[in-house]
């Protein structure tokens, strides 16, 4: 016998990534799903906007990594919240993991969190955590073919990152090709060419960033 | 290799409907892919053949229906396939569209004993 299904395979986790998003609405908290490989540089620039926004904004980092609390450790240097989440093994984080970090945070006392997901350019694509935005960050030592090889991720983020232009005289990054690329798969994405280190760039970010939290501030 | 993770939801959920319809097994699974989702196909066959050993799917075929990617042009309403890369109207050259498929990720259906 046949029996139709018609059921979306991530049904489950889009549901539980739909409760954490209507918890984030109570409280006004805006959530940003930051995606990169490893050694992108997701935790320089997590702890450069903690720099520029943690006097105007209070913040939670929740830091997905297979194994280890080094992440979060670093986060806790400076004073914010973070709570590590390790996978075990996963290749991304679920909405599930999500909804278990948050029961640890003090949600009324938050503005932003930002989720670290776990290095990897394919698998947490394809997962709603109940966040606002997916951001990414393409660094310039990673070459300028990345949109070509990885068109998900790049598709799936609003905004883009390209980070590290401090190290471009090093790399044959080709901007103008990147761009193109870019406008192919995902023309609408808003891209933010920065350096965590020399701090180049982190103003527009942070202040793209500062106009989302208000929104939603607004919005709750 | 999520597909694991995604295996693992289809297989919750065709057996819990299984066992709702009083299902003794499961002979077939269906499942629509997009070919615009980070899904790869051997890795959902390999998380099926590893996960099904000793229950109500063991030895079930597991068929993958692909969808093409097709998108709508809002400048100029053109409807038009395309590849994964490649989202331009052919008609118009615009970037604004709007995809109408190609991201799917459901189980259409399954065939139960």
């Amino acid at each position: 016998m046949e029996v139709k299904l018609k059921k979306p395979i991530l049904d489950f986790n889009a549901r539980v990534a739909k409760e954490n998003r209507e918890l984030m609405q109570q409280h006004g908290i805006f959530v940003l799903d930051l995606l990169a490989s490893p050694g992108a540089g997701k935790t320089s620039l997590i702890l450069a906007t903690i720099e520029a926004l943690a006097s105007t904004y209070r913040i939670a980092v929740i830091e997905g990594d297979i194994a280890s609390d080094v992440d979060a450790v670093k986060i806790k240097q400076t004073g914010t919240a973070a709570v590590q989440i390790n996978t075990g093994g996963a290749c991304h984080l679920e909405a599930t993991m999500i909804a278990r970090a948050l029961t640890t945070l003090e949600l009324d006392k938050l503005d932003l969190i930002i989720i670290e997901n776990v290095g990897n350019l394919v698998c947490p694509t394809e997962f709603d955590l109940g966040e606002d935005v997916k951001a990414m960050i393409l660094s310039v030592p990673e070459g300028h073919d990345k949109p070509l090889k990885y068109p998900g991720v790049f598709q799936s983020a609003k905004a883009i990152v390209l980070g590290k232009i401090d190290t471009k005289p090093s790399f044959d990054f080709d901007e103008h090709a990147f761009k193109q690329s870019l406008g192919q798969l995902n023309p609408h994405a808003l891209l933010f060419p920065l350096s965590a280190k020399t701090g180049e760039g982190v103003q527009e970010w942070t202040h793209w960033l500062s106009n989302q939290i208000e929104e939603k501030k607004s919005c709750s | 290799m999520h597909e694991f993770s995604l295996m693992t939801s289809v297989l919750d959920a065709v057996e819990e409907s299984a066992r709702e319809h009083k299902a003794r097994k499961v002979v077939e699974i269906k499942l629509v892919i997009g070919e615009m989702s980070e899904v790869f196909e051997d890795a959902m066959s390999f998380a099926f053949e590893t996960l099904t050993p000793n229950t109500m799917c063991e030895g079930a075929r597991l068929t993958i229906i692909k969808v093409s990617p097709k998108s709508r042009c809002l400048a100029c309403g053109h409807e038009f396939e395309h590849t994964r890369l490649k989202f331009a109207c052919p008609e118009c050259d615009s970037l604004a569209t709007e995809l109408l498929a190609g991201k799917e990720l459901h189980i259409e259906s399954m065939e139960i004993e």
